[in-house]
């Protein structure tokens, strides 16, 4: 490439009114897609800070969520006997048999009703999850029909602070504490006591079985033997991390894919944008480029020095759009997850790859919206360019 | 030595065949500064753009220093101006958010030379046109005859085998004008330029060893 570089960003200075009006447009389209990306990828953060690498979540085969599992009390109590399980001190299996409900409550602000989701667990439960930790107040009491609540739900709905009581399954029941999950789902849960819970609701049947392994290698073994053992092979057992990860990629791939194709059509807007000011700087500096090609300049050298122009305008976009995306991390958004059909609270995360995608897609809608002003550039008669005014 | 033999050359306007050069064969040896003179429309600008290779003859063929320019390809001509043609344009054509220096610099960007050779290469050329002390200045800070001075230093800076200049008096007052054709009959005499130059200006022209004139694609 013979032509200065210096050329090309002093004439994108030289025209600072269109280029800073290209650039907003380009900034724009790249905080856009930028915006989506972390979005999607808060969705599966929260998603696997859910799940513990060493525990294993037990559900009804074919059950998509915790919601719509169902296990017999005998059988869970029997699994939990296996041999894999990690045992407590006192010897009791380090398990948790759970239930899981979902209940509405009223947001704040809008008064619109959201559906919660109520987890009734075991005393195992608080020590398999070492990332939910008490935040305020105190844990509930088994045997009571007291309850705790994640951070979100304390922050985003109506009537839901320590002391509050709030009604479902037909009784009332009173907020001890806040609990704080570490930004996972558990932020956006109700926990209680899983007896209470399930009396409440009439509900014979446990939801699911949560254990931790001895080890994680012994995931396999206790996978083929709930898969052999015939009062059992009903159920299928999932590491924690991976049932979240699949629990978050309806709602996460539902992001990408209305994300950018949204995204993909104001970056056709944006496009055209770079393509419009490209024309015009050809047109206008008609007699520079008949000029560099009688000094000697090859057609390549007019069209890699229009396109880099062309590319430099909008890799200044990504970059601008970018900087503003990473402002989004502040923001928190909560909304129904498809796989839980309760509320999920997630933030927008930013990460090098994300970035690194943003510029790519920046250097592509430069490309594409330089590419047929630079051709234009290279073709120009030389004569014909010399005596434009 | 350009020797142009028995050139023609006609555009097309619409589907109008326009003659503008009839069998011409000119021949400027080493050394020499020739002047082009005639009415507008007569085909001057036409004859030293085919000399200087930004055009191709219809007929006929150009040979400079034994070169067949008509001949090259595209990119090997667009080398071959690189490396054999210095142009001065009536307007200047100097690139307006470049320096003097890096104007001047640019046809130095498609030979090999190194960048401390380069800045000492324009550094000379500029201080040949009396311009030495405007180097950081970009074109419009510079008056038209101080442009046209730039615009001959990177005529220049490549020693060039020919130097082209089509009106370079045109669009300047008489002093700014005195003081290019001083530079022009300078490089001439004192450093063996080859000049090639169209003119309406009889007092440009004096300058010239030799004035010819073309009227309707003939030499009269
Ligand atoms: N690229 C072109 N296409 C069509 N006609 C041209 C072109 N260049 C020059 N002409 C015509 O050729 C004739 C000679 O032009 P030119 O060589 O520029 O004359 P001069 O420099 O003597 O004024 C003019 O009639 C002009 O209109
Ligand atoms: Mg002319």
């Amino acid at each position: 490439m013979k032509i200065p570089f210096s050329y090309t960003w002093r004439s994108l200075w030289a025209r600072r009114l269109t280029t800073a009006l290209t650039l907003t447009g380009l900034t724009l389209v790249a905080f856009v897609f930028a915006a989506v990306l972390m979005l999607s990828r808060g969705v599966e953060n929260t998603m696997i800070e859910t799940g513990s690498p060493d525990n294993a979540i037990i559900l009804r085969k074919s059950a998509t969520s915790e919601l719509v599992s169902q296990i017999d009390r005998d059988h869970a109590n029997i699994m939990k006997t296996f041999p894999e399980v990690a045992l407590l001190p006192d010897g009791k299996p380090f398990a948790s048999t759970e239930t899981f409900v979902v209940i509405n409550m009223r947001k704040k602000g809008s008064n619109d009703m959201g559906n919660i989701s109520v987890r009734g667990v075991s005393p195992e439960a608080m020590e398999l999850r070492p990332q939910v930790s008490l935040k305020e107040g105190r844990w509930f009491t088994f045997g009571t029909q007291e309850i705790v609540i994640g951070t979100s739900i304390n922050e985003q709905f109506q009537n839901a602070s320590i002391g509050d009581r709030i009604a479902f399954g037909g009784t009332f029941w009173t907020i001890v504490g806040v609990v704080d999950g570490q930004g996972s789902a558990f932020d956006s849960e109700v926990w209680g006591d899983a007896n209470q819970i399930m009396a409440a609701f009439n509900r014979p049947v446990y939801s699911i079985v949560l254990i931790r392994l001895r080890s994680a290698e012994e995931f396999d073994a206790l996978k083929l033997r709930i898969e052999q053992d015939p009062r059992t092979s009903y159920t299928e057992v999932k590491r924690e991390q991976v049932f979240y990860r699949e629990q978050s990629q309806a709602l996460s791939g539902f992001i990408k894919g209305l994300g950018l194709v949204v995204t993909i059509i104001f970056s056709i807007g944006a496009m055209i944008g770079a393509m419009i000011t490209m024309y015009a700087a050809v047109a206008n500096r008609t007699r520079e480029i008949g000029t560099l090609r009688a000094l000697g300049f090859r057609r390549r050298s007019v069209l890699g020095a229009f396109l880099i122009e062309s590319i430099l305008l909008s890799l200044i976009g990504g970059t601008f759009g970018v900087a503003l995306a990473s402002f989004m991390s502040l923001v928190k958004i909560s909304t129904t997850n498809f796989g839980t059909f309760s509320e999920l609270a997630f933030g927008f995360a930013l990460a090098p790859d994300i970035i690194v995608s943003t510029l790519i897609f920046a250097v592509v809608m430069g490309v594409v919206g330089g590419f047929l002003p630079a051709v234009r550039a290279s073709r120009l008669n030389i004569l014909a360019a010399l005596r434009s005014a | 030595m350009i020797e142009v033999r028995n050139v023609s050359k006609s555009y097309r306007r619409d589907s109008l065949r326009v003659p503008v050069l009839n069998n011409i064969t000119i021949s400027v040896p080493d050394g020499e500064f020739l002047a082009l003179m005639g009415p507008s429309g007569s085909g001057k600008t036409t004859l030293l753009n085919l000399i200087a290779g930004i055009d191709r003859p219809d007929d006929g063929s150009i040979e400079v220093n034994g070169t067949n320019v008509a001949a090259l390809s595209e990119s090997a001509l667009a080398q071959w101006r690189a490396n054999n043609v210095g142009f001065i344009f009536q307007f200047y054509n100097l690139l307006p958010v470049l320096t003097a220096f890096e104007n001047v610099e640019l046809p130095l960007l498609l030979t090999n030379l190194p960048k401390k050779k380069r800045r000492e290469h324009v550094e000379a050329a500029l201080t040949l046109v009396g311009l030495a002390d405007r180097m950081g200045h970009y074109p419009k800070q510079l008056s038209g005859g101080q442009e046209q001075r730039v615009a001959i230093a990177r005529a220049l800076v490549t020693d060039p085998t020919v130097l082209v200049a089509d009106e370079p008096t045109g669009d300047l007052d008489r002093v700014s004008a005195g003081e290019v054709m001083t530079l022009l009959d300078r490089l001439n005499k004192e450093f063996k330029k080859t000049i090639v130059m169209v003119t309406h200006d009889p007092r440009a022209a004096e300058k010239a060893h030799k004035v010819m004139h073309l009227d309707k694609g003939e030499l009269t």
